[in-house]
């Protein structure tokens, strides 16, 4: 069984890299097109180097997803718990999917009516508040989905026990949930920093709110460089690295642990 | 040295960094534009030689950027590149700025004709940036006939079906059948709509597909041999390979125009006004066609330029007088929910 | 019980966030249905409407909507049988390794999806990679037609959204312990029975979560049909998008987004239903 398993993520890799390795080969076509490849160059690279605004888009774009995927796991969680502890009204539960319903071009333009009524300052911020708006949903859902199957008298023996609400939740819930509430961090984070729509409408106007997604489609018209395919290269090839160290690290303190 | 003259030293600089600041702030400007549809180094050079800060925010479509300034009043932008039609409605629903000509010397630089152009004639609230013509962009190594009129894409012949592509953004999909049936590309009535209609749902069973941003390429590659184009995207194709052609179809094209405009809730319309001027001189005139490969209304432009670009471009060499020729989008008014309609049936249908 | 006053405090911050920045900005858009387009695409607060509701039920949107839940539906059943196994050998593995395969799974999507997409069109147009590949291998002899069509709008969306979906089921897998799969073996079950009667109603809940997540983002997309789908199709999303953006319409864009919105929340309350009922109601193992 475990082989065939094994065989299956192995094969679910394949899939999910195929076209990333498809980008990378392209970051170093000598062509600026993104599907004809003509030869090798890494005149991308030195021109991504050389772009100061694509390289400041993309730190935006990292402020803003774990900013508001801090913010939203935090809720999020907190939402769940509350939620699921107790019977909710059915408005209540449509409140939560909300989020993900709403058509994104509807989100955008909604935020951007309201902020502009009450003359809110856009910025970075406008985006992280509008983020954690469907950031939320995602994160409830998920960590609801693992506290379908939770057994709530653990809570009622531990305050039996003695501990109050904090160390309940601290030593009991969190260590049973934390799978979920990392996968909805995580799903969180992946969200925000790909999104295009949302971010563009209630991104203040300049430079110091553009994220990447916004650069990158308003190359649109003249041409997405393989600039950008070298940006996503250099991207993965850090994540891999981060994946790499949080190994080691991860590895450690289990041994720790563990002995 | 006693702490209140030092404290009042601290007040001092703190006094003088913060109203340079202040100074300084007060010529900052906003401009939202495509990505790379401006020399890279403009409002550096801008800053330069005029000491006004000038941002540069990207916009994807003119529909985005439509949307933005609709909803949020055109707050904290400046000046807006938008395509003719667009700058027409940002005009009726009072969110352009009038342009002062005063300000704005080397307007002196455009053609005669771009001063009187349909959408805004004698340049009261825009001014234009670039402009061209749509029409077909072709692999002439790879058609047994050359295309002539708009009804060789729209019933292509055998060689051409399944290898050719349209563009879908609304106003250029149904230009296309319009112009073939002879019509104004501004038509709203109910049965010219509908002929039209009928004439594109056909035409999209020969597609390759609808492609509004990477069809040159797919003739580079030769997975299309004939595309709806624009005629500025045609020429990235020409570059690549020369045996790329562009035409415009025997009845007739639109003349499309890219302006500048003002907004009416910038703070700084005077700064504003200055980069206006600055984009109008020759230079960046000379720039946009060199690099960009789009023709200008740039006068002084145009003609500072290297007239062998004219041989490998044929569609550079059209003159004004001819462009007038051609009739401009109109924002449709009333008559754009029709409209809408209309082409969501022909990109629904099967 | 003082836990369970304790949940309304728990739950406040959450839903006072979604109702400033959710339900109030989207009732001031959803309050535009009721009024006209302006003759230059503003809002004509002169008259009051329903104008906008009868236009929206025309057989043209009923079609594109019933089509967008075709090809979501499509979407969310592959992502799921995708990506059960995948969260479930995760979840198998040494505990160690486990956040660093998540994050393995989720990394391509750090990249921008339109050069994922843009990548996509290079592996599968007619002279593109694959085809390339099967006419070496001698496997065909014409290229397959897989760009431009329904099969790689579907395609693009399983691709995008099948991580969500491991996410969900691995975070409702986790629950799940050992033991009751033991007990079942123990009982004379076989292992399809164990897995069916026992290990899938349990992670049912992740199930579902990540089925909706992946039909809801489906339906909402217009850059996948545009692009892999050759602008041959379209989607809701491009529908709406068009409303508020090209046709400038919001009072019409906001009547459709509320009749899709409408739609949306009866299927998920009708799945509600069946998960529950499937998973044995709100019971406590």
């Amino acid at each position: 069984m475990s082989r065939t398993l094994g065989a299956h993520l192995g094969l679910v890799f394949v899939f999910l890299y195929a076209p990333i390795l498809m980008l990378m080969v392209l970051s170093f076509n000598s062509a600026g097109l993104p599907t004809v490849w003509t030869g090798v160059s890494l005149r991308w690279y030195a021109r991504l180097l050389d772009s100061p605004d694509i390289l400041k888009a993309a730190s935006n774009s990292l402020i803003v997803a774990v900013t508001s995927a801090a913010i939203a796991t935090l809720l999020g969680t907190l939402l769940a718990l509350g939620v699921e502890r107790r019977r909710v009204s059915a408005a209540a539960d449509a409140l939560l999917f909300a989020p993900m319903i709403i058509p994104d071009v509807v989100l955008a333009i909604a935020l951007l009516s309201f902020f502009t009524l009450l003359k809110f300052t856009l910025g970075l911020h406008s985006i992280i508040l509008a983020h954690v708006v469907f950031n939320i949903a995602f994160v409830c859902a998920v960590v609801r989905a693992r506290l379908k199957n939770f057994d709530w008298s653990l809570l009622e023996v531990s305050a039996d026990l003695g501990a109050n609400a904090s160390t309940t939740f601290l030593k009991v819930t969190l260590p049973l949930i934390a799978p979920a509430v990392l996968a909805g961090a995580l799903l969180a984070f992946t969200l925000s920093v790909d999104e295009f729509i949302i971010a563009y409408f209630t991104a203040g106007a300049g430079q110091a709110s553009t994220t990447l997604p916004m650069k990158i489609y308003a190359m649109i018209r003249f041409g997405v460089t393989p600039e950008i395919n070298a940006m996503a290269t250099i991207v993965m090839f850090l994540s891999f690295c981060l994946v790499l160290v949080s190994q080691r690290l991860d590895r450690n303190a289990l041994t720790g642990r563990k002995s | 040295m006693k702490w209140w003259k030092k404290s009042a030293q601290v007040a001092l600089s703190v006094a003088v960094l913060v109203l340079a600041g202040a100074a300084q702030a007060a010529d900052k400007i906003v401009i939202s534009n495509w990505d790379g549809y401006m020399p890279k180094d403009l409002l550096e050079r801008f800053k330069a030689d005029t000491g006004i800060e000038a941002e540069l925010s990207v916009h994807a479509t003119n529909e985005e950027i439509m949307g933005k300034v609709t909803a949020g009043g055109g707050k904290g932008y400046d000046v807006l590149f938008v395509s003719s039609p667009f700058a027409e409605a940002l005009n009726k629903l009072g969110l352009a700025a009038p342009v002062d000509h005063s300000k704005i010397p080397n307007i002196k630089n455009l053609y005669p004709e771009a001063m009187q152009l349909q959408h805004d004639p004698g340049n009261t609230y825009s001014v234009p940036y670039t402009w061209g013509t749509t029409g077909i962009c072709y692999r002439s190594d790879l058609v047994k006939t050359e295309p002539q009129s708009w009804n060789d894409l729209l019933a292509p012949p055998e060689d051409v079906k399944g290898k050719e592509t349209m563009l879908s953004t609304d106003r250029w999909l149904m230009a296309a059948a319009l112009l073939a049936m002879g019509k104004s590309v501004n038509a709203t009535d109910p049965e010219t709509l509908d002929a039209a209609k009928a004439k594109l749902i056909e035409a999209k069973r020969n597609l390759l597909a609808y492609d509004d941003t990477v069809f040159y390429q797919k003739l580079v590659s030769g997975e299309a041999v004939v595309t709806h184009a624009w005629d500025g995207w045609c020429n990235y194709g020409i570059a690549e390979n020369g045996a790329i052609k562009y035409v415009i179809p025997k009845e007739g094209s639109d003349l499309w125009v890219d302006t500048m405009v003002i907004t009416a809730a910038s703070e700084n319309k005077d700064a504003a006004h200055k980069f206006i001027d600055y984009v109008l001189g020759v230079d960046n005139g000379k720039w946009v066609v060199e690099n960009i490969m789009y023709k200008t209304p740039n006068k002084a432009g145009m003609e500072a330029i290297d007239k062998s670009l004219f041989e490998k471009y044929p569609n550079m060499a059209i003159t004004p007088a001819e462009l007038l020729k051609y009739e401009q989008l109109r924002d449709l008014g009333e008559g754009q929910k029709a409209f809408s309609k209309t082409v969501t049936e022909i990109l629904a249908a099967k | 019980m003082a836990l369970k006053d304790r949940s309304l405090l728990l739950v406040l911050p959450g839903f006072l966030w979604l109702g400033l920045f959710m339900v109030l900005p989207c009732a001031i858009i959803f309050a535009m249905a009721f009024f006209e387009r302006g003759v230059y695409g503003g809002i004509d607060y002169g008259i009051v409407t329903a104008e906008n509701f009868r236009r929206a039920f025309d057989p043209l949107y009923l079609s594109i909507l019933l089509d967008s839940a075709r090809i979501a539906f499509a979407a969310t059943v592959l992502s799921i049988l995708i990506a059960y196994p995948a969260a479930y050998a995760i979840s198998r593995a040494k505990p160690a390794l486990q956040p660093a395969l998540l994050l393995l799974v989720l990394l391509p999507f750090w990249s921008n999806y339109l050069i994922r997409t843009y990548a996509w069109m290079v592996l599968l147009n007619r002279e593109g990679v694959i085809n390339g590949f099967l006419r070496w291998l001698g496997a065909i002899d014409q290229p397959l037609p897989m760009l431009y069509n329904e099969f790689a709008v579907i395609l693009g969306l399983v691709y995008n959204y099948c991580p969500f979906v491991v996410l969900a089921i691995y975070a409702a897998l986790q629950r799940l312990d050992p033991s009751y799969a033991e007990a079942s073996r123990d009982l004379g079950a076989g292992a399809t029975t164990t897995f069916l009667r026992i290990t899938l109603p349990l992670t049912l809940p992740g199930i579902a979560a990540g089925a909706v997540f992946v039909f809801v983002l489906s339906i909402g997309n217009f850059i996948t049909p545009d692009l892999l789908g050759g602008g041959r199709l379209q989607m809701v999303g491009n529908l709406i998008y068009d409303q508020f953006l090209t046709a400038r319409d919001w009072p019409f864009g906001a009547t459709l987004s509320m009749i899709l919105i409408a739609v949306m929340m009866a299927l998920l309350f009708l799945q509600a239903l069946a998960t529950n009922r499937a998973h044995g109601g709100r019971s406590h193992v």
